[in-house]
């Protein structure tokens, strides 16, 4: 029994390290090791942090790493405040069937590629699309309006993509806070307001957490949006890692750039669990 | 704030109207989308030149449609193979791992647990390279070494393949871990009690329990590799998935045909998503 | 005196259903009142409403004299203990039992210093920074009434808070409360489907049956003077016999059941001849014996054998099956030890007085 048992174990656990060796851990590392790797002839490499100092001395790939930063947090911030009210409302403000709907009607637009997500937006915010069209019927505006090709579009285009992946987790917590504990937060003299900061929130921020996590990975390394919505010099520091790669063929630096993006990612993730005391167990498992 | 507390009338309108606001917002860009795919013109936008079929069914340039365009088609089917491959895959190491993790207790458990929820929070574009660079390596290797050309260590299928199989498997384990996590472990000692050997007893009590969350997974899985981007975009080789396709022609420009195919995209998912809520239901 | 509490006319109708009906009572201050029913009999519609978390459909609730319909939760002057205790999981004992004072806007130093005074009048000193889930059963359950008696409310209302705990712990809570509302001398409104915390507890109890109350008094007035049978068949255990009026005098009838026994019972209401009534008598009302003689006082004698057991400790009973009409009837072991060895077969006199046997027009409850 014992040998049957320990044999399971193996067989089990052979499959996970597999995937975890093979497809993550070693190509992380495989990345590192060509992002320190410096050309100095045809075929002929050293180890240096040559890359790295390229991207720290030239101020666009800086500039570039930097504004992606922070519109992802800017992009995490807006669907936190855009989500909770209504998490809140599907969670909490009402029940039964029409609780269970509208909880399907959010998830439904993510059933679609984010391509189609980002057309969509094009359709509508273009010089020829239709709230440019609209404004222009109704008299608002006297010529077309173009509103795609900036920073505003790509936010709209990003918190777009990223809100279910707030909505979820937000409903998620909010449904398990128990309506007696909210309804003793009254009964104790508590207010709307002061019932939603000390219990409501507070209860909530597993889920907050984890959404915004979710929200601020998927900003920081979305292509689509950036490239499809923003304008020519709104650059986006996963268009500089795909140009590398795939235009200019300079692996060594893309890896580099391929390097900072997840750097970034997991120091502001860990930033923000030491924060709020969670961990990444906790939130995603 | 809930039903059971007075609330003023003025928040509780102000509240419903901005929920119905975030929903005109959600579904917005869907809808234009579908609706354009009718318009009897070139570009999918106003004005409204009149309802067509043709970006569906059309088989004269310049109004092809997608039943008669053999590279969307074409793309349909791979990102089809694509998704059926990682949905798969990704189950079978997903449901592996929930026993693992569920069944046994040994050292290295919470560090492993960690590293198998990682992959969530690497962004796709970095996954897809990790893994593009590794692959080159191997295959420069295995060139050097024993002079093997290994096309299969390309950019291609295979690699989009393991690419998307690296996060989806994470979401796969969750999912089947929540509902092993609720099963009682009386019920397989039962069986055992009754006759059954141990993987008897898995087959004929614990997989039939843990199906709903099997085939939810499985769905999930197809769904997000079907809609996969990032990762796929630094994988991709000769045979482009749809999504590749349809952003390569995007760049060039839109046409309604995009529409067309995007209104099935939706109509699949849809069609998915109810067998989904079907057969959970029905279990 | 105006009453703390005083309900008048209250009702509250679901859709189509009458959760409560046409209810009124009143709870003088400093008492301790119960409302005792089987779930979904209105209560917690009841205290609800009295809380503020339901609107009656009509009448009113006043407090101290003044009506309370137009006043918020938030703002009412009493508090309430939930049934699952709903203390605040996200702060520790200190801020659980600080919060209402806060919202009052209360000094911080003022209101450490009354956290500590209430923690250490239920006998909690010390507990203040743990989290509430470090604690008992017994010990939340006292957390979650000082963070209302710290508000000195007008009326602290339970909804059945010791449902949540085992049976020993509840034995003990069912004491403790009754010494915490003496200590505290305010004015509690309980809730509870177990007629053991209503009885050992309360001053006043009612019960409460399909949205009514059937009756209201001290737990004696229900135990021993049930005025209708429901309260008879709820409050503590009875042998109830269905049986025919065969003579009246006064407020005596003399009647045959349907299992064939003859007795006197006490009629409740005026009961004619050849009338349909439901008679119950309890196992611990009827006196058991070795010899007829022991029995002359009782209005009602039976001779008949032990046929079966029932051992339950403090608890036992026997069944005693009559000679005369094979009809059975419950009734409780004595625990001096006359009785400890009965067996099955042993033939037995049992009796019982006419007063002790209640008797209500059948259909009832």
């Amino acid at each position: 029994m014992a040998a049957s048992a320990r044999l399971g174990f193996i067989l089990l656990l052979l499959p996970l390290l597999l995937w975890l060796t093979l497809l993550i851990i070693i190509p992380h590392i495989d990345m590192l090791l060509l992002s320190l790797r410096e050309r100095v002839g045809v075929g002929e490499y050293q180890t240096s942090i040559a890359n790295y100092a390229t991207i720290a001395t030239e101020p666009l790939y800086m500039r570039t790493f930097m504004r992606t930063a922070v519109m992802s947090v800017l992009a995490t911030a807006i669907t936190l405040l855009i989500a909770f009210p209504v998490s809140y409302y599907i969670a909490k403000m009402v029940r039964g069937r029409a609780r269970s709907a509208l909880f399907l009607l959010c998830l439904i637009p993510f059933w679609v590629s984010e391509l189609v997500r980002t057309f969509g937006w094009m359709i509508l915010l273009r010089e020829t699309g239709v709230i440019s069209q609209f404004l222009q019927w109704t008299g608002i505006v006297s010529g077309p309006v173009e509103m795609l090709y900036n920073d505003a579009a790509i936010m709209v285009g990003l918190v777009y993509t990223s809100m279910l992946f707030m909505v979820v987790p937000l409903v998620t917590t909010l449904d398990s806070l128990d309506d007696a504990v909210i309804e003793a937060g009254y009964d104790l003299g508590g207010s709307g307001w002061s019932v939603m900061r000390e219990i409501v929130i507070p209860h909530a921020v597993p889920g907050i957490v984890s959404g915004c996590i979710v929200v601020f990975m998927l900003s920081l390394g979305n292509y689509l949006t950036p490239t499809m919505l923003g304008g020519k010099d709104s650059l986006w520091f996963t268009e500089m890692i795909y140009s590398q790669f795939i235009v200019r063929f300079n692996w060594e630096l893309g890896a580099a750039f391929g390097f900072m993006l997840l750097f970034l990612s997991s120091f502001i993730i860990w930033i923000v669990l030491r924060l709020t005391g969670q961990t990444l167990e906790r939130t995603m498992g | 704030m809930i039903p059971t507390i007075p609330t003023p009338r003025a928040l509780t309108v102000i509240w419903t109207s901005y929920v119905v606001l975030f929903f005109v917002y959600l579904t917005l860009p869907l809808a234009v989308v579908a609706v354009f795919a009718f318009n009897d013109s070139q570009f999918p936008s106003l004005p409204w030149q009149g309802f067509t079929l043709d970006w569906f069914f059309g088989s004269a340039a310049p109004k092809i449609g997608v039943f008669h365009e053999q590279a969307i088609l074409g793309a349909i089917g791979t990102s089809a193979f694509v998704g059926v491959c990682v949905a798969a895959l990704s189950v079978a190491v997903g449901t592996s791992n929930a026993f693992l993790f569920n069944r046994y207790k040994f050292r290295g458990r919470g560090l492993l647990y960690i590293l198998m929820l990682l992959p969530l929070v690497v962004p796709g574009i970095v996954l897809g390279i990790s893994i593009l660079v590794f692959s080159s390596t191997m295959a420069n290797q295995l060139w050097d070494v024993a002079k093997i050309d290994s096309a299969f260590l390309r950019p291609g299928l295979g690699l989009v393949i393991l690419g998307q199989f690296s996060f989806i498997t994470t979401i796969a384990t969750l999912v089947i871990s929540a509902r092993l996590q609720k099963f009682d472990t009386s019920l397989e000692e039962a069986a055992l009690n009754l006759g059954a050997s141990r993987l008897t007893a898995v087959r004929t009590i614990t997989i039939p329990f843990l199906m709903p969350a099997i085939v939810g997974a499985a769905v999930v899985a197809f769904l997000m590799s079907f809609e996969n981007f990032n990762t796929t975009l630094m994988l991709v080789g000769s045979d482009a998935p749809l999504t590749i396709a349809m952003f390569d022609r995007l760049k060039e420009g839109s046409t309604p045909l995009l529409n067309a195919v995007s209104l099935l995209l939706m109509l699949g998912s849809f069609v998915l998503a109810l067998i989904l809520i079907a057969f959970q239901k029905r279990s | 005196m105006t009453p703390d509490l005083e309900c008048t006319d209250l009702t509250r109708r679901f859709g189509e259903t009458l959760a409560v009906d046409d209810v009124s009572f009143s709870v003088p201050a400093g008492s301790f009142f119960s409302i005792l029913g089987p779930s979904g009999c209105g209560k917690t519609t009841i205290m609800r409403m009295i809380a503020g978390f339901l609107e009656p459909t009509s009448g009113d609730i006043q407090i101290k004299g003044r009506s309370v319909l137009d006043v918020p939760p938030n703002k009412r002057p009493v508090n309430m203990v939930f049934q699952h205790l709903a203390l605040f999981p996200m702060m520790n004992v200190e801020a659980n039992i600080g919060y209402g004072l806060r919202r009052a806007g209360m000094a911080k130093p003022e209101i450490s210093r009354k956290v500590d005074e209430v923690l250490e009048r239920i006998g909690l000193p010390g507990v203040g920074k743990r989290k509430v889930d470090e604690l008992s059963g017994g010990q939340r359950q006292r957390i979650a009434i000082a963070r209302c008696m710290v508000l000195e409310p007008d009326v602290l209302l339970l909804d059945e808070p010791l449902g949540a705990l085992d049976l020993k712990l509840r034995e003990r809570m069912k004491i403790e409360l009754k010494a915490l509302q003496a200590e505290f001398d305010t004015t509690f409104v309980y809730i509870t489907h177990d007629q053991s915390e209503a009885l050992v507890m309360s001053d006043r109890i009612a019960v409460m049956n399909k949205g009514k109350f059937e009756q209201v008094g001290t737990g004696q007035d229900l135990y021993f003077r049930p005025q209708t049978p429901f309260v008879a068949s709820f409050v503590g255990d009875s042998n109830r016999w269905r049986g025919t009026v065969e003579r009246t005098s006064g407020s005596t009838v003399e009647l045959r059941t349907e299992t064939g026994l003859t007795m006197r019972a006490a009629a409740k209401s005026p009961q004619a001849k050849g009338a349909t009534v439901d008679i119950f008598v309890r196992p611990e009302a009827i006196r058991l014996a070795h010899d007829d003689a022991d029995l002359a006082q009782f209005d009602n004698r039976i001779f008949g054998r032990v046929s079966s057991l029932l051992f339950n400790g403090a608890a036992s009973r026997i069944l005693v099956e009559s000679y005369e009409s094979g009809g059975e009837v419950e009734v409780t072991l004595p625990q001096s030890g006359e009785f400890s060895d009965l067996k099955r077969g042993v033939p037995v006199h049992i009796g019982w007085t006419a007063e002790n046997a209640n008797c209500f027009a059948a259909g009832e409850g």
